[in-house]
């Protein structure tokens, strides 16, 4: 698939902008501070519903205006849809898909998918577990759409039980003291039904866990193999890439999805119940959700080395381009299509023979957008179209061929 | 700003649920300019809707007088209670009329993000309608949401050992809709609780 065509209004730096684009690669050349990042970010956005540089829409919309509408025209076997958004910042976004309106915007998910791989993406290999696991997530959704459901229904009720573990910690910790509860006509400590509500909310909340816990096991096993032969292309073969998902539950069960194990749901449904009573003074002690995917990493390694604190500067850029193209190639053979790849300000800084191989491994995808603040930064076999950008204003320079 | 009174109406009517700050000004003009009759029965019906509506002491539905309507009503089956969180769920599953039992509203469901917990709602004035025997089926009908189910696991696992037929709404299709436009966990459901034609 590619965008045929980006229109902006308000967002970030534009007031307004029209791009149009065309299959292949594209280059926006400008200083920095100029846009460029904008202009990707957007389309960024309408295949995620998030940008990949900020957590809230907020900072998106234009300093002073109301809102922003991001609107791109994506073409897929030839066939166009066209996506608007309208971001509304303090309250609910709107989307529209062929002119009709959407009541949930994340039915537009799936419409257009990208990989964008970005300077911030060094926090895959070098940053918090969060930002793996956001890593992993964003891919199920963009996989499969049905996930961003999931992911949403898991948040929320992270976000019930913790209030319950943070509320009943008092009456957890002790319960002597004896109050009116429903149990028929008996009184039962207030400990008890303390306890009770907490099953409940274990059950609730271990029905959406494992299908997450699940579904990012079977994707990081067919991650694995793109992953080795990305990262080996990129190096040039100097050591092997792996990951291995680390997860919260018990010793001798993480130990089994370490090893690559995919266990059916029920059975890490189970675990992840008895992994809660195993936990469960701790988390009232500690009034937090200690067990379950929000807790959970992805292993990165080099050779016999974690990524993480052993890897040079430039082994981790390597690292987390490999897992994003690694990301791109499975998408590619899952949707047998190609997704947008947006590489923002990468060639900087990538060493010359780096450069050049990845070139060479992009060369033939559908549609590729570059960002670059020094045109000669990106190797001559990628310049392609070029488009200058400067001060928000969009100026064609020309094809180069 | 508008001065003394008009703004504090706007105010007031701001503070009501979906009314924004635009709605409340409009409204607060229309008032300004209908009769004087319009203006007073409504105020009429605010303040009664205070003083006489009160809650039904067996079911907890708004009523009028020591028991609801449906509780009063002697033709309906005193062996079935259907378990709603609000008393706007009793007038939803009235206008079905299907339903020939009676109700217990829980006044909610439990959120602990809200802070209602179990001992916020009316569970236990539940058990002891239950505890007199005549009820044979209890039927769930909390809200489809996350604190809904909760709300509906809660209650399932005190019945559990009860003699009783307890049973959950179904959730699925929408009657009249297309099932390209049903979202995956709405259709999953549906598929769940498909009912049979014949073997």
């Amino acid at each position: 698939m590619h965008v045929r065509h980006l229109t902006l209004a308000d967002f970030r730096s534009y007031p307004r902008a029209d791009l149009p684009l065309e299959p292949g690669i594209t280059t926006l050349v400008g200083l920095n501070g100029q846009g460029k990042t904008n202009l990707v970010e957007a389309i960024g956005y309408v295949a995620t519903l998030s940008s990949h540089r900020v957590a809230t829409d907020a900072p998106l919309v234009r300093f002073g205006a109301g809102q922003s509408i991001v609107r791109a025209a994506v073409v897929r076997d030839g066939r166009e849809s066209v996506v608007e958004l309208e971001l509304n910042p303090g309250r609910a976004n709107r989307a529209r898909l062929n002119k009709s309106p959407l009541t949930r915007p994340r039915d537009v998910l799936g419409t257009l998918r990208t990989v964008l791989f970005a300077p911030e993406d060094l926090a895959l290999v070098k940053g918090d577990p969060g930002e793996r696991r956001r890593f992993l997530d964003d891919l199920l959704v963009a996989r499969q759409p049905r996930w961003a459901g999931v992911r949403a229904d898991h948040d929320k009720l992270l976000k019930q039980r913790g209030a319950l573990l943070k509320s009943a910690q008092p009456v957890l910790r002790k319960g002597r003291s004896r109050r009116r509860v429903p149990d028929g006509l008996d009184e039962v400590s207030e400990r008890e039904s303390a306890l009770h509500t907490l099953e409940v909310w274990n059950a609730q909340l271990a029905q959406v866990a494992a299908p997450l816990i699940y579904a990012r096991l079977r994707l990081v096993r067919d991650l694995g193999p793109h992953l080795a032969s990305t990262y080996d292309e990129v190096s040039a073969g100097q050591s092997d890439a792996r990951i291995t998902y680390r997860a919260s539950l018990r010793d001798e069960f993480a130990a089994r999805l370490a090893a690559g194990e995919v266990p059916e749901i029920e059975e890490i449904h189970a675990e992840l119940l008895a992994s809660y009573d195993a936990m469960r003074a701790q988390e009232i002690e500690r009034g937090q959700n200690l067990v379950g995917p929000h807790r959970d990493d992805l292993l990165l390694t080099l050779g016999e080395l974690p990524a993480k604190g052993y890897a040079s500067h430039g082994e981790s850029w390597s690292f987390a381009l490999g897992l994003k193209l690694a990301a791109y190639h499975l998408l590619r053979t899952d949707l047998r299509d190609d997704p947008v790849l947006i590489l923002d300000d990468v060639f900087a800084e990538l060493d010359s023979g780096r450069r050049e191989r990845l070139a060479a491994l992009v060369a033939d995808c559908e549609q590729v957008l570059i960002t670059a603040a020094v045109p000669e930064d990106v190797p001559e076999s990628l310049r392609g179209r070029s488009v200058r950008i400067r001060l928000g204003e969009i100026e064609e320079v020309g094809s180069d061929e | 700003m508008y001065e003394g009174a008009v703004q504090d109406l706007i105010d007031e009517l701001g503070r009501l649920p979906g009314v924004g700050p635009k709605g409340a000004q409009r409204i607060a003009f229309h008032l300004l300019q209908a009769d004087p009759q319009d203006v007073e029965r409504l105020s009429d019906v605010l303040l009664a809707v205070k003083e006489k509506v009160r809650y039904c002491e067996r079911c907890f539905n708004v009523a009028e007088s020591q028991l609801c309507r449906v509780c009063a009503d002697q033709r309906r089956d005193q062996s079935a209670i259907c378990v709603v969180e609000e008393p706007k769920d009793v007038v939803a599953i009235e206008r079905t009329r299907e339903f020939r039992g009676t109700y217990h509203v829980l006044g909610g469901a439990i959120s602990p993000i809200d802070g209602i917990g179990p001992g916020d709602l009316r569970f236990t004035e539940l058990m002891t309608r239950l505890a007199s025997g005549e009820v044979t089926e209890v039927i769930i009908a909390t809200d489809p949401n996350l604190e809904g189910e909760a709300t509906a696991a809660y209650l399932s696992r005190f019945l559990k050992g009860m003699d009783l037929k307890v049973t959950r709404l179904a959730s699925g299709l929408p009657v009249g809709g297309d099932l390209e436009y049903a979202d995956e966990v709405t259709l999953g459901r549906a598929f769940e609780g498909r009912t049979l034609v014949h073997v």
